[in-house]
């Protein structure tokens, strides 16, 4: 029952993310950037406009759903590419070891002691705004506890029988790696994967918010939530409603990351069957 | 001149570099294991005993290639399995399996058995489609578990029954040696016999040469043919079991026959574990102090002995009597 719960109801908010994001062009009432009028600033949430207005008058549930897209394109790609960067280098330390593994130890020890949004800027100032350079700048810094994460685990699975029965019945290297290890670590890794989802949404809010992230008259959860800031008082609803829609997603995907390691377990697979 | 035997371990050393306790404290060397020659005919079963740390195991661990010797060769057939000449992986395969201790760590909990047991069959082109899902059938039903127990993943068998798919699993590409790794010390008792008697089948149908590593020395008599006695990285006794059980002639292989009902009541003092890193000079057999070792007597002195048909003991740490000094 748990199970079932966690699984339906963070794949229901994330479907939900994402049927938004995808049909923001027909469902939205206004314009996002367009419909600006100052005659109608700092609207209360009721009426023609269904969660208020901003400070420049833009609709907030229009620009929540277009920002989605912007969101959702930022959490999951660049956490796809911490993970896989990861995943491959940690299961290649564990398993190699030797001079390999104390090369990707270094470098993951230099990526923790870093700040991974401070790292993020740096990339960001070289590259320039945009959304494809927020995509490398996030998906570039992040992979580290992925790395940690898989380097333990292949460590702990290398000494296992099954992983030496692998090598005595004469499977190669990479064989062994993504049938007999990757499969054992994938649970770890999608937890901390959905986990990293959040952060890439908020490292881009933040970015965003520095103004090195998506330019200003785009919406981005992020920097609708910094054009809020001064506003705090007088529209509350203009920082609520974006940091409401960045609480759910979030919650949507740990939610659906928890009900995927446990719907992937063979234990609780058969035991439902 | 005689045909060279199925597997030959010559003078088998394995070395581990151990970390220093302090920045400039000395190189610690583990010797686990140090100068072993034994040999394996078709057929045979050889049984290794000794206790937790003798280098029982690493010694089975560099035959099947999972650890390189530090020095020393192995020969499968007089070609060699170890070193510059030594075959891939996948051509290993075909030569020696190794059934592991730990039935519960030893199968992939996410695999099902059957495509645990297929893949090695793609893997070595041996067959393919229901050929292939015969042959895994077949064996199966070999090791005493039924067809359809393929379908299945690890965590729905008992420990005996794993055990049986880990003997599947060695036997799937019928290989001629069977290294046999504690094969039932993780089982129940009554589980064991089974097991024992399913290895002992096994070896008679498809004619397997087994290496059996064990501490159970109730089960090495049952199952071997030759017995070597480690102890501290090397072989301190080795002979024809029988000759092994019935006279044992190093006071090691005495302490640890004399040790099957109860250790303590024999010493009259618990031993504890001894530390094979700090092994007194020239006193391979320290711990025990009901046995006196040859006092002084270098490694190099120390050397295997023929005392009867077959039955080897090493000499300078084994007689006690000032007769046998070199």
């Amino acid at each position: 029952m748990q199970l079932r719960f966690n699984l339906t109801l963070g794949a229901a908010l994330v479907i939900a993310v994402l049927l938004g994001a995808l049909t923001a062009g027909w469902i939205a009432p206004f314009d996002p950037v367009m419909d600006a009028d100052l005659m109608s600033s700092e609207l209360p949430p009721g009426g023609e406009y269904l969660l208020g207005t901003d400070g420049q008058g833009r609709d907030i549930w229009s620009r929540i759903l277009y920002g989605a897209r912007v969101s959702l394109a930022v959490g999951v790609i660049s956490q796809i590419i911490n993970s896989c960067i990861g995943t491959a280098l940690g299961i290649s330390a564990g398993y190699f070891g030797g001079w390999w593994d104390d090369l990707v130890n270094g470098l993951t020890n230099v990526m923790l002691a870093i700040p991974s949004l401070v790292f993020a800027l740096a990339i960001m100032a070289v590259l320039g705004p945009g959304l494809a350079s927020l995509l490398i700048a996030l998906g570039l810094t992040n992979w580290s506890w992925t790395c940690r994460i898989a380097r333990s685990s292949t460590l702990s699975l290398k000494s296992q029988g099954f992983v030496q029965a692998a090598k005595t019945a004469g499977f190669s290297d990479l064989n062994i790696m993504r049938t007999q290890i990757l499969p054992n670590i994938l649970g770890p890794v999608l937890v901390i994967g959905t986990l990293g989802i959040g952060t890439a949404i908020l490292a881009e809010a933040a970015l965003s918010f520095l103004g090195i992230g998506i330019k200003p008259p785009q919406p981005s959860w992020g920097n609708m939530l910094s054009d809020a800031r001064e506003l705090i008082r007088a529209a509350p609803w203009a920082a609520i409603f974006p940091g409401l829609a960045i609480f759910v997603t979030v919650l949507g995907f740990n939610l659906l990351g928890d009900g995927l390691r446990d719907r992937l377990d063979p234990h609780m697979r058969t035991r439902k069957a | 001149m005689t045909v060279a035997p199925l597997l030959e371990i010559r003078d088998l050393s394995v070395h581990f570099n151990l970390p220093r306790l302090t920045p400039f404290g000395m190189r610690r060397i583990l010797h686990a294991v140090d100068g072993v020659d034994l040999s394996v005919k078709e057929g045979e079963c050889l049984g290794i005993v000794g206790e937790s740390g003798c280098g029982k195991s690493t010694t089975a661990l560099t035959v099947m290639g999972l650890q390189e010797p530090s020095s020393g060769q192995i020969l499968y057939r007089g070609q060699p399995l170890s070193g510059p000449g030594a075959p891939g992986r996948k051509e290993r395969a075909r030569i020696a399996q190794m059934v592991f201790q730990d039935p519960y760590a030893s199968l992939n909990p996410r695999q099902t058995i059957g495509s645990t047991l297929l893949s090695q069959l793609a893997l070595h082109g041996i067959a393919r489609g229901s050929e292939a899902s015969d042959r895994v059938a077949d064996m199966l039903v070999r090791v005493g578990l039924s067809p359809d127990h393929a379908k299945r993943y690890p965590h729905e068998f008992s420990g005996g029954q794993r055990q049986r798919i880990g003997i599947a699993r060695a036997l799937m590409l019928d290989p001629e040696i069977l290294v046999l790794d504690e094969p039932v010390s993780a089982l129940d008792v009554s589980i064991q016999a089974q097991i024992i008697n399913l290895l002992m089948d096994l070896q008679e149908t498809l004619n397997l040469s087994y290496i059996m590593i064990s501490h159970d020395l109730s089960v090495v008599e049952h199952v071997s043919d030759r017995v070597a006695v480690m102890y501290f990285g090397r072989v301190v006794e080795l002979g024809h079991w029988h000759a092994i059980f019935s006279r044992p002639t190093h006071p090691y292989t005495r302490h640890l026959i004399g040790s099957v009902p109860n250790a303590e009541a024999v010493l009259g003092r618990s031993r504890g574990v001894p530390d094979p890193v700090a092994i007194p000079e020239g006193r391979r057999f320290a711990p025990d102090i009901s046995v006196r070792p040859e006092a002084g007597a270098s490694r190099e002195a120390s050397s295997l002995v023929e005392i009867g048909p077959d039955h080897f003991v090493r000499l300078a740490d084994s007689i006690s009597s000032p007769k046998a000094k070199r």
